[in-house]
């Protein structure tokens, strides 16, 4: 792998590169493409639901269609698009912040893109194999046990597949965060996108099994006769939606809390200011962390649990509301009096801070255990969970991806076009969910496939409609932005926004080993800190030495191919044992790689120093 | 470092924590407790879903009529013993004595087995003379589901340490295999502790009431 022959390689190679690439960077692109990817497809799914609830008692889809038109919608949403672009946003910057050359486990790294990718594919194979799951993203028992076909099979499978990527990249980053920070970086001076994701990395850690267990008892009900949902046989069907939430909730503090993180970072960046409340911030994050474990039965008010569990539970949440209000006039005061500039990852600053705000008074009204037992289940939730995670995550996700750019492909994207692909989402957006709220509060309920004319629900759901295909003009215009600004845009060279942290320091893009030196730190926001002392750039903390990288690995390709053909063969041997062959074959792929993994030294290789005197690797 | 990690190391060469030496060696040491915190989160699933249906055996045999804490004794027994073993091993792995390590894991390894037949036993007479199946009741589900996940770490378990102990057979204890048997061991405690809490949890409190 010597760099200087890398500059001109046909298809083929470049496929290869990143079919076997364990560099952070690559991988950060390989989960925007994926994640990107199915953005899109989530995103015509809610166009068709849309259209489908344009006019009353429409007959645009059928009613079964329409099931698994939303349940698809929303696991796709949350797993497969928000989780990977955060994962985009987490691989990109967090190792450049903290000063290190890649993250702790390079491999597992594309172990966990590939299960996510695998997964993901598995999912949406359904549609094609008779039939997409259609229980809800929720799928609670016993509906999903006895929604007929394969359907949730596939959605049992691919989960499982994917949230054990997703898994494994959290312990990946929590690792990196305590291990590989450079000389001087202490916890308190960590930039709080990388806070964040630490605290969002043990979530992951904390959550996610109790997803995996759900999952698979799922499986055993479904695929080998066991009974722990169906009543019949002594099961009960609660279990299910506990385990469901004790993950559930957990879930959206993970997709929220990075971009929380990452809007911190942006804003104090384009208001030149430190960020105000830097420690609060920290002590913010990590309690809403905590309290995150402790709500789940929210989502269960009407479930039965009783008026005390309710209440405990109600009580809970709204604390929540606490740590998240201090975060909200954190960043209000950071730009009070602060030189800003309404760059486009400002721009989705400033509207996600009311966007994000509705949406958290939305949620602390559903926190009103009483009142819930009116709002459950109607567009009231529909309205509350769209603000939070269009306004908050969505929009965090367009910031950072316009904000790292320079550092994912070494140009900035178009700041005009940028413009004009928000101001459509972002009114789009607010047409789309704010009417939804209103909706849930005449009684109109989600998850139903037509609503009744002369209800006074017509005019809503049009603004809901037109809205929507708003926020389809503005997602259209950013990829139109990405084009034009590959084909037209200058390379930015280093450190286009005037920035503070530490990825500001390296070429954009980086070289493949980061930092030719590592860096000394000497304070929160390490490269301002010697901007104002008239340095510039950061002092090293070595010496130019070799520089020691891990090896490009087929493995987890083939790990995760093993557990999706695994996958197919389960699914299928309901209907025919002999698919049980597959299924074990599937295993054994994996199995035999893994063995692979651990038999066979990798030992990586070095980059000297001569060559970095030369200038390998950088472009 | 690279190449001189594979160098052989004798007692009295090495540095103090052979496991922690490197940095890989740290993080694997650290990404492995993470692992093992997760892992946590998955049985504490499995124990309450268990809890939840434990009762629920329908005409099948109750928990009561079904347990016999004999065997369940020994296989107790058997494993912490097995546990032991496996920190005599690491001992000597820390002082560089491979030979030594290898027999106490291969001592381990055998406990590990012993303890896997006792359950595939103890499975076997259930679903022949009980009437006690996977599909037979909710309880026979949440049953099988939670000790035959804790079994099938016991089997994962042997076979990383076996395969590990076969790859190095030759070239002995050096920085780049210590981290990798230092957290294969740390896994095995873990399975131990799990089934501790499987004895009392299923096996104690299912006899008491
Ligand atoms: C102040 C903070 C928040 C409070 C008090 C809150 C409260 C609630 C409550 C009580 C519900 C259940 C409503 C029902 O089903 O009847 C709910 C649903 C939901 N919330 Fe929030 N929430 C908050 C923030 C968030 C954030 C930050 C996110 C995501 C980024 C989020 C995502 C969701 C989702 C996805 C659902 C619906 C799940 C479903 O049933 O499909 N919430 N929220
Ligand atoms: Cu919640």
């Amino acid at each position: 792998m010597s760099t200087a022959t890398v500059q001109k390689r046909g298809f083929g190679a470049t496929l290869w590169d990143y079919l076997t690439t364990v560099d952070h960077k690559k991988i950060a692109i390989l989960y925007l493409v994926a994640g990107g990817f199915f953005f899109l497809l989530g995103g015509l799914e809610a166009l068709i639901i849309r259209i489908q609830l344009i006019k009353p008692d429409n007959e645009f889809i059928s009613a079964g269609l329409y099931n698994q038109m939303f349940t698809m919608h929303g696991t796709t949403m949350i797993f497969l698009a928000a989780m990977p672009l955060i994962f985009t946003l987490m691989n990109i910057a967090l190792p450049l912040q903290i000063g290190a050359r890649d993250v702790a486990f390079p491999f597992l790294n594309s172990l966990g893109f590939w299960l996510f990718a695998f997964g993901g594919v598995l999912l949406n194979l359904s549609w094609f194999f008779g039939g997409a799951p259609d229980a809800g993203w929720t799928a609670y028992a016993p509906l999903s046990v006895q929604s007929p076909g394969h359907g949730m099979d596939f959605y049992v499978m691919g989960l499982q597949i994917s949230g054990a990527g997703t898994l494994i990249g959290g312990i990946n980053f929590l690792v990196t965060i305590v291990n590989m920070r450079a000389p001087g970086m202490t916890y308190m001076r960590m930039p709080m996108f990388t806070w964040a994701s630490f605290v969002t990395s043990i979530l992951i850690l904390f959550a996610f099994p109790a997803l995996t267990v759900g999952l698979i008892l799922m499986m055993f009900d479904r695929m080998f006769g066991a009974n722990f949902f169906d009543p019949t046989m002594g099961g009960n069907v609660i279990i299910w939606e506990h385990l469901f939430w004790i993950f559930g909730h957990p879930e959206v503090y993970i997709l929220i809390l990075p971009v929380f993180g990452l809007f911190s970072d942006v804003i104090s960046t384009f208001s030149k200011k430190r960020l105000f409340g830097y420690s609060a911030m920290v002590f913010a994050t990590v309690l809403i962390g905590f309290l995150g474990f402790m709500v789940w039965a929210h989502h269960m008010f009407t479930t039965g649990l009783g008026a005390v569990a309710n209440s405990i539970f109600a009580v809970a949440t709204m604390a929540i509301a606490v740590p998240t209000g201090i975060k909200i006039f954190n960043w209000l005061f950071t730009m009070w009096g602060g030189n800003i500039r309404m760059t486009v990852p400002m721009l989705w600053a400033v509207g996600f801070i009311p966007s994000f705000t509705i949406g958290g008074f939305g949620g602390v009204m559903l926190a009103v255990a009483a009142a819930d037992y009116q709002y459950h289940d109607t567009y009231f939730v529909v309205g509350h969970f769209h603000y939070v995670i269009v306004g908050g995550v969505v929009f965090g996700i367009f910031a950072g991806i316009t904000y790292w750019w320079p550092l994912l492909f070494g140009k900035v994207l178009n700041e005009k076009l940028g413009k004009i692909a928000f101001w459509p989402f972002f009114i789009g957006f607010h047409m789309t969910f704010f009417i939804q709220h209103i909706l849930g509060l005449m009684g109109m309920p989600r998850r139903y496939w037509k609503f009744q004319p002369n209800e006074s629900l017509d005019i809503g759901n049009l603004v809901s409609t037109i809205g929507a295909f708003l926020m389809a003009i503005g997602t259209i215009v950013f990829i139109i932005n990405i084009i034009y600004t590959a084909l037209k845009e200058e390379k930015c060279g280093t450190d286009p926004w005037d920035g503070r942290t530490l990825e500001w320091t390296v070429p954009s893009p980086p070289p493949f080993y980061n930092f030719k030196q590592i860096p000394l730190v000497r304070g929160l926001d390490a490269l301002w800190v010697e901007k104002v002392q008239g340095n510039g750039e950061m002092t090293p903390a070595e010496p130019l030495g070799d520089i020691h990288m891990p090896n490009n690995t087929f493995i987890p390709f083939m790990i995760s191919l093993g557990l999706f053909i695994a996958g197919i063969g389960f699914i299928y041997q309901v209907d025919n044992k002999q698919w049980l062959i597959v299924g074990i074959a599937g295993l054994l792929i994996t199995f035999i790689s893994m063995f692979v993994r651990s038999m066979k030294d990798d030992l990586g290789y070095h980059v000297h120093k001569e060559d970095l005197e030369k200038g390998a690797g950088s472009k | 470092m690279s190449a001189e990690e594979l160098k052989q190391l004798k007692p009295g060469q090495g540095p103090h924590e052979p496991e922690k030496a490197t940095l890989e060696g740290k993080n694997k040491f650290l990404g492995f407790w993470f692992f093992l915190g997760g892992e946590t989160v998955l049985f504490a699933s499995l124990f309450g879903t268990y809890l939840a249906l434990k009762n629920s055996n329908l005409d099948g045999p109750s928990t009561q009529e079904l347990f016999g804490l004999e065997l369940v004794f020994i296989m107790t027994m058997i494993l912490l013993t097995s546990s032991l073993t496996s920190v005599y091993a690491m001992y000597h792995m820390k002082n560089y004595d491979f030979k030594k390590m290898m027999i106490w894991l291969g001592i381990t390894v055998l406990l590990g087995l012993s303890f896997l037949s006792l359950e595939v036993y103890e499975f076997y007479e259930y679903v022949m003379h009980d009437g006690h199946t996977f599909t037979s009741s909710a309880f026979g589900s949440a049953f099988y589901t939670l000790v035959g996940t804790h079994g099938a770490h016991v089997i994962f378990g042997l076979c990383w340490i076996t395969s590990l102990m076969i790859r190095n057979a030759k070239r002995g204890l050096n920085l780049y295999n210590a981290p990798k048997f230092y957290v294969a061991s740390l896994y095995w405690h873990f399975i131990d502790v799990v089934w501790v809490f499987i004895f009392t949890v299923v096996y104690l409190m299912g006899k008491v009431g």
